[in-house]
């Protein structure tokens, strides 16, 4: 069985209403120097799966690739 | 020096990419005396886009009649407002985000019912309900369901997370709208009379406030890019224009500047849509005949390295532009703050009439505000009537098909109506919306239209009064005939709010066509406005707000002519209101007005025929004006118990609808000479089936004599199954299978199938 790690990010340029709350709730609570928050998705996936399947799922459904970017990481077995 | 960074010989080429046409440029030259720099390039291509100017559209549009008893505020401000009474006044406009759904549904949606609801609250109001008049391709290709599923679900989003119910609206699928989606959404807002805001700049010294999200690229360019261009495979390369919405965001921005407005610290409001900070600002400068200065460096970037005239022209959501005396600043800033928003100055406002950019210490761009907003070129684009049209309304149903007479065949037509995606319930989109929040909704959407009580809920402000709202328009009808196609959607706007009790009160319209520039095209525009504008002087019912949307094409044929049209009416008493639904077995069903043997255009000859052909049905205002005065006084008179207008698939679907909402069935004589398939699915207009208890039914009568109207007393409500004399029978669970679930079983009954499709198909 195949393991991934999917990372879902806004593009480039792309607005991010969590990250930009976030960057403010963290400028009330005083951390002035945290300057920007971009806030994704994680996922995991594990199956009978190859990379190409998982690419074509991620582009499919747990992407959004009109406003998303993704990368999908092959998990090594220990 | 910045004012000259661009090179003379290139900036023609620029302007002509960014939009502007020759001539158009060489007139821009004329206003400045030279070479205009890169920002004001921009700036003025923006604002002389279709989408800003009219260009193409606004003689055209002067056709409509924009004054009445209950105008408060005619078109030309971000939204119109009507009186209703008690010193309570409503906001509403309808307006198009077709091209950004085309490229990404859900925000496009999303940000299609945010921008509208920032035109409302501009004006002062609390928005109170949103109507989303949508177009798609047909469901069984699975780039429609995508696109439609997601416009739903954008549209739910960011209602539901503003707190706003979303109460009404329409859809249809055609496949002249495979290419190019509709999206169409209205907003409601109430206010008192005195509150009422302009977005207007005045007093030179007064400060520049902007106010809410940060400034990026989305959006860059958006509304010459997006709204001004014909669509085609090269969409793709314009994803960047893409725009998230965040309705929490604009939670706070309608609480903070309504209570900016209430408190008396404003000068003007305005907010910040298509073409971004220049298109507000220089509209809001233009109004007072006062300058503008604003240095970009003042406002929050959220991306590294802007450049100023991506401040300018950025489509960032959910940011206000307010004008504030200075001794008021404080207090000003003081409330956005207490509802956690930014709020920086980054001008102010002076006497010399010239919207001038800085970066820093830089002058960047310097021109005449006005001319931003108002010298734009006015086209008179050629007319021509199209050639399709004479064979198109050549078609004689009557004459060229077989039509079925046996009853088992008549009632599977049945069947398969109001198992048509035009036809069948609403109710897997309208689940999806919050559609009770602030609990003034009377009647919910599935009914003619939306009934909504005035009052502040929360505020102990309550009152008896209540409006009705509706959209409508039926796209293939002005495909077949522009002008009477443009009457019939002012007339069923406007019957939909009769049969609910609501007087018509005033419009707001959202014109979705074509490239004007093609003859074919504009005629079709001309003659629905010649249509609506008629209609509406018929009914003396004004249009005070609207919006148009030109190049609605996709591969070079545009969409059908649709000019939706968004009809609020007036209540006198909230209790005076009346539902589609049956209501008691017993009850007498009576047809106001009467059945003609028109097919052209209609939802019968779609389904059965795969045709979309002949004349659309004929209108007559006057009778169509007599029959709902009729309805209405009839229910305010309490005797109308249902009232359900005939529209798409003729009587006999309205009578089914009638009875799947009331769950009750009916057995119905029509007595007409007609042939059965004319009888029962005509969609002859100025049509509503009524029904009234056995013991007023004399006086309904009697009231409809004396209002000269033809009417036909067809039957009465009973038993559970709907009888139509010998032609046609179905059981209410045969008809509740056909209507209930078709939309749901559409979206998400389809076959899995491959991303190319998916995006390309």
């Amino acid at each position: 069985m195949a393991r991934y790690e999917i990372f879902v990010t806004y593009k480039n340029g792309i607005f991010d209403p969590p990250g930009a709350t976030a960057e403010r709730a963290l400028a009330n609570l005083g951390y002035e120097g945290v300057e920007s928050v971009q806030i994704g998705k994680y996922i995991r996936l594990a199956g009978d799966v190859d990379l190409a399947t998982v690419t074509e799922v991620c582009e499919k459904l747990l992407a959004n690739p009109v406003i998303e970017d993704f990368r999908v990481e092959t998990v090594e077995e220990a | 020096m910045p004012l000259n960074d661009l090179a003379p010989e290139l900036a023609p080429t620029l302007a002509v990419e960014l939009g502007l046409k020759l001539d158009e440029y060489e007139k821009v030259v004329g206003i400045l005396g030279r070479t205009p720099s890169v920002t004001e390039l921009y700036m003025y291509s923006l604002m002389w886009s279709e989408h800003c100017s009219y260009k193409h559209s606004r003689k055209a549009l002067r056709m409509f009649p924009t004054e009445g008893e209950h105008v408060l505020q005619g078109p030309g401000e971000n939204a119109g407002v009507i009186s209703v009474g008690d010193g309570w006044a409503v906001a509403f406009k309808m307006e198009s985000h077709n091209h950004p759904s085309a490229i990404e549904p859900y925000q496009g949606a999303a940000t299609g019912v945010g921008g509208i609801i920032r035109d409302i609250f501009t004006m002062g109001a609390r928005p109170i309900a949103s109507l989303d008049s949508l177009r798609f391709g047909t469901l069984d290709k699975p780039r429609q369901r995508y696109l439609f599923e997601g416009s739903v679900a954008g549209i739910g989003g960011y209602g539901n997370c503003l707190g706003v119910p979303t109460v009404g609206g329409e859809v249809y699928f055609e496949e002249a709208y495979e290419g190019n989606c509709l999206i169409n959404a209205m907003s409601i807002g109430l206010m008192r009379e005195e509150k009422l805001m302009r977005a207007i700049a005045a007093g030179p010294g007064n400060l520049v406030l902007l106010i809410g999200s940060t400034t990026g690229r989305d959006g860059i360019g958006g509304a010459s890019v997006l709204a001004s261009q014909e669509f085609d495979e090269r969409a793709e390369d314009k994803r960047p224009a893409v725009q998230v919405g965040d309705p929490f965001e604009e939670k706070l921005l309608i609480e903070a500047c309504l209570e900016l407005l209430d408190e008396g610290l404003l000068v003007g409001l305005g907010d910040l849509g298509a073409a971004g900070l220049t298109s507000s600002a220089s509209e809001m400068a233009s109004r007072g005949g006062v300058g503008l200065d604003i240095d970009v460096t003042k406002i929050p970037a959220r991306e590294l390295e802007m450049k100023p005239f991506e401040f300018m022209v950025s489509e960032s959501q959910e940011r206000m532009l307010a004008v504030v005396e200075p001794g008021k600043l404080q207090e000003a800033i003081a409330v956005c703050t207490k509802w956690g928003l930014r709020s920086t100055v980054i001008g102010s406002v002076t006497d010399t009439g010239r919207f001038v950019v800085r970066q820093g210490g830089d002058i960047v761009a310097d021109m005449p505000a006005a001319t931003l907003a108002h010298d734009a070129p006015i086209y008179d684009p050629a007319m021509e009537r199209p050639a399709y049209l004479d064979e198109l309304q050549a078609f004689d149903a009557f004459a060229e098909l077989d039509l079925p007479e046996d009853p088992e065949r008549l009632s599977e037509v049945l069947l398969g109506l109001l198992a048509s995606p035009n036809i069948c319930s609403r109710q897997w989109i309208w689940q999806q919306y919050d559609h009770q929040v602030m609990l003034n909704s009377v009647v919910l959407p599935g009914s003619d239209a939306a009934v909504l009580r005035i009052g502040d809920t929360g505020r102990g402000e309550m009152t008896n009064r209540a409006i009705a709202a509706s959209s409508d328009c039926n796209g293939r009808y002005c495909y077949l005939d522009p002008y009477t196609g443009a009457q019939i959607a002012f007339a069923e706007a406007a019957r939909n709010v009769a049969c609910s009790g609501g007087e018509p009160a005033a419009i707001t319209d959202c014109l979705n066509f074509g490239n004007p520039e093609k003859p074919e095209v504009f005629w079709t525009f001309h003659e629905s406005i010649r249509g609506l504008s008629d209609a509406c002087k018929a009914f003396g019912v004004p249009v005070i707000s609207g919006n148009v949307s030109f190049y609605n094409e996709s591969f070079g044929s545009p969409i059908y002519p649709t000019p939706t049209v968004g009809l609020v009416g007036l209540l006198d008493h909230v209790d005076q209101h009346c539902t589609a639904a049956f209501k008691d077995e017993g009850d007498v069903i009576v047809l106001v007005g009467e059945t003609l043997p028109e097919l052209g255009g209609s939802e019968y000859l779609k389904v059965e025929h795969e045709t979309v052909a002949g004349m659309p049905p004929a209108i007559d205002l006057e009778l169509e004006r007599d029959v709902q005065r009729a309805v209405i006084a009839g229910i305010r008179g309490g005797l109308v118990k249902s009232a359900h207008d005939c529209s798409e698939g003729g009587i006999a679907v309205a009578i089914a609808e009638s009875c799947v909402a009331g769950d009750l069935g009916a057995d119905v004589h029509l007595d007409d000479e007609l042939h059965p398939v004319a009888s029962l699915f005509s969609e002859t207009q100025s049509r509503i089936v009524a029904t009234v208890a056995e013991s007023d039914a004399e006086a309904f009568i009697e009231s409809l004599v004396t209002a000269g109207v033809p009417y036909s007393v067809i039957g009465t409500v009973e038993g559970d199954s709907l009888q139509i004399e010998d032609r046609l029978s179905v059981t209410l669970d045969e008809m509740r299978e056909a209507f209930l679930p078709t939309l749901e079983q559409l979206v998400h009954g389809g076959t899995t199938v491959s991303t190319e499709e998916l995006f390309e198909g």
